[in-house]
């Protein structure tokens, strides 16, 4: 269906536009350039200043005549901007995701229903080996980030927050772009190895609402938390995160604000590979190694080639997960998210729909040319006696013909330039609007493509409305036309 | 005096749909002298209008030739018809002719605009000195509504002169004025007939006639008579 739209409508709609507002802006320049090879630029320059004139006599007229294209114009600049803005908002949204990341979760199967319900623990996701195996793309990932994530009551004195724990590796900070409120996060010497090395202190950093929920009044640096029976040094606090996702795709709107991280490592020592949840009246039990891993592909997204690198390894990743997981144990319990596959999804959805709107908008902009010539054909009418005693006093039918055409592209100029400002001072205004009105997020982004396609257009439609009637008039007979009352 | 105009054996018809012709003009033979001031007059439907508009460059002739100075202009094509107009003729109508939305001095500047010379300052102040020399001096700012229809007509004078015509050509100047009225445009054109000026000029009215030197009657496309006005009437006139 979407497709359907794309072909049927956006392209064949706007080539087809386009193409005869080229034709008409051809047609137009040539008339220029013979004009003003001829020497005669004095001669065009009054018969603009002549044209203004004759519009500036008829002012309510002539404004309600290139209303339409007022309307198109800012129709089109404001539509293709904000097309444009939340284009970005969504580029933005995955781009803070990583936009070269893949992201490989460990998920749990569906038809291990039978082992959940007896009481067995369930043995599925992503393990070490797999992690070996990512090594071997090398230098093409630039960080491999391992995370285990489970939920865990996290004391301090009376005070409990029930949030994910989160064990991981320092790079995952950089991966996710996270920005510390004090202290530091994890770095490489914290890992504890086994569980019976008491010479090895717990480090935990702990997510804004964690720290505001535990420490309301406390500095958290330096203090300990306890989970389960272990305590942990708090060594720093994560900056408030906006939470991901709203775009739709498999990655779920997360909030991490009540996440605490500690090492990867340490998670293993500690809490052992063996994991139990609790949900009311029954307990489950699962072994999951490794929840998540997040590869980041050293490649910049903004080039195709990059783009293609970061394809290219998650068809590779895809292949090696198959191999290990499903040809072994017929079971799919991983799933592959690709970021990028979100943001090319966006943009071309993002195009499709900015595109039809252009149409849409377009439509606007024909009508407008229609009235132009509506307009222009009463004037003629109107003023063919004018006509007949400019024939008789020496002009020439190109001379009546481009006085015709310089009022109507003249028209369609000022309409189309304040068009422009209007779709400008939309693009400016509604997103207060909004936000005060409504407190809806309106982004608007001013697309410079869109100021010249819309004045070229509304140019454009001047020539091409304007030419019938500029060459209804140029055809009048100079005695007929005189004789006309 | 050299002949400005010579027509030679004009022929105008009119086609009027299906096999309906009008023979409006009939082998129509005339030559007019440079300097010369002539009347041409005829009761409605004798061709005057008709021969007036050809020789304006209006409309081109069925078949017979028509020399403006040395060039033959009944066959030229539209667009140098319309430089003929521009270069060698001045035009007075009836109903003035003005355009409503310029000023005096615009008015008389129009012709000039279609010549493809450059309209700076210096063409404007030759349309100054016209609109003065026309007794407008005091009303260059002025619409053409804001006049009467004898100032209207002198403004039309002011633009026939303005490109310096070989041949001015009058299609009953005074036909919309009152007879003081008429009496100071037709002084105003002998004027220019005596600083030798070339006047034709389409008039009904024989008082009006009378001003010219050379009066030609036309009915039913031929010449019914062609007389030249007694000197010593017209001097008395003065």
């Amino acid at each position: 269906m979407s497709d359907f739209f794309s072909l049927s409508l956006s392209n064949p709609g706007l080539l087809g536009l386009a193409g005869l507002m080229i034709c008409g802006v051809i047609a137009w320049a040539s008339g220029l350039a013979r004009l003003i090879s001829a020497g005669n630029r004095a001669k065009f320059q009054r018969s603009v200043i002549l044209a203004a004139r004759s519009l500036w006599l008829h002012k309510l007229r002539s404004f309600l005549s290139v209303l339409g294209i007022i309307i198109g114009t800012a129709a089109v600049i404001s539509l293709m901007g904000f097309g444009k803005g939340s284009m970005q908002d969504a580029l933005a949204d995955i781009k803070r995701q990583g936009a070269t990341n893949i992201i490989v979760r460990s998920v749990k199967p569906p038809d291990d229903s039978f082992t959940a319900s007896r009481g067995f623990v369930s043995n599925y996701g992503l393990v070490q080996k797999d992690l070996d195996r990512f090594q071997t793309f090398g230098d093409a990932i630039s960080m491999t980030v391992p995370m285990r994530v489970f939920p865990t009551e996290t004391r301090y004195l009376d005070r409990m927050i029930n949030g994910r724990v989160v064990a991981t590796v320092p790079e995952y900070a950089e991966v996710n772009k996270l920005e510390m409120a004090s202290g530091r996060f994890l770095v490489g010497g914290d890992d504890v190895e086994r569980n019976d090395d008491a010479t090895m202190l717990n480090v935990c950093v702990l997510g804004a609402e964690a720290a505001d929920k535990l420490f309301p009044f406390e500095n958290p640096i330096d203090q300990s938390v306890q989970m389960k029976s272990m305590r942990f040094k708090v060594v720093g606090v994560v900056k408030e995160r906006m939470p991901t996702g709203g775009t739709g795709g498999s990655l779920a709107a997360e909030d991490y604000n009540r996440d605490i991280y500690i090492p990867f490592k340490t998670s293993v020592a500690r809490f052992g590979g063996i994991i139990f949840t609790r949900a009311s009246g029954s307990r489950s039990a699962e072994k999951v190694d490794i929840s998540q891993v997040t590869l980041t592909v050293d490649a910049e997204v903004d080039s195709p080639a990059g783009r293609a690198k970061v394809q290219a390894i998650g068809d590779e990743v895809k292949r090696i997960l198959e191999e290990e997981h499903y040809q072994k144990t017929r079971k799919r319990d991983y799933a592959v998210t690709i970021p990028l596959d979100r943001l090319e999804e966006a943009e071309r959805s993002q195009t499709r729909f900015t595109n039809l709107l252009v149409v849409i908008a377009s439509i606007s902009l024909v009508v407008g040319g229609i009235g132009i010539m509506n307009i222009m054909l009463a004037t003629v009418t109107e003023r063919t006696r004018e006509i007949g005693i400019r024939r008789a006093l020496g002009a020439k039918r190109r001379d009546i013909t481009m006085q015709f055409l310089v009022e109507a592209v003249v028209q369609t100029t000022i309409g189309g330039l304040c068009g422009v400002i209007l779709g400008l001072s939309n693009l400016f205004t509604l997103p207060f609007l909004a936000k005060w009105i409504a407190s809806e997020k309106l982004p608007a982004e001013v697309d410079v493509r869109a100021i010249y396609l819309s004045v070229i257009v509304s140019i454009g439609v001047g020539v091409v409305f304007g030419l019938y009637p500029a060459w209804r008039a140029a055809k009048l007979d100079p005695i007929e036309a005189l004789r006309h009352d | 005096m050299p002949a400005i105009v010579r027509i030679v054996d004009l022929v105008k018809n009119y086609y009027m749909g299906g096999a309906v012709t009008v023979h409006v003009l009939k082998d129509l033979n005339l030559s007019f002298d440079e300097g010369d001031f002539i009347a041409l007059m005829g009761p409605s439907g004798s061709g005057k209008s008709t021969l007036l508009n050809v020789l304006g460059c209006l409309d081109r002739p069925t078949r017979g030739r028509y020399f403006l100075g040395e060039v033959d202009v009944s066959e030229m094509s539209d667009d140098q018809l319309s430089e003929v107009r521009s270069t060698y003729l001045g035009f007075i109508f009836q109903s003035y002719n003005l355009l409503p939305q310029y000023t005096v001095v615009e008015n008389i500047e129009l012709p000039l605009l279609y010549q493809g010379i450059k309209l700076d300052e210096r063409t404007k102040e030759r349309c100054i000195e016209l609109a003065g020399m026309v007794g407008l001096g005091d009303r260059l700012d002025h619409r053409p509504l804001q006049l009467s229809g004898g100032q209207q007509q002198r403004v039309a004078i002011a633009r026939s002169l303005v490109n310096d015509p070989h041949l001015i050509l009058g299609d009953e100047p005074t036909g919309n004025l009152d007879s003081r009225t008429s009496v100071e445009i037709m002084q105003m054109l002998r004027g220019l007939n005596r600083a030798g000026k070339t006047i034709i000029m389409v008039t009904h009215e024989n008082d009006i006639a009378a001003w010219a030197r050379r009066v030609v009657r036309l009915r039913d496309g031929r010449v019914e008579s062609d007389t030249r006005n007694d000197t010593r009437v017209m001097a008395e006139m003065n």
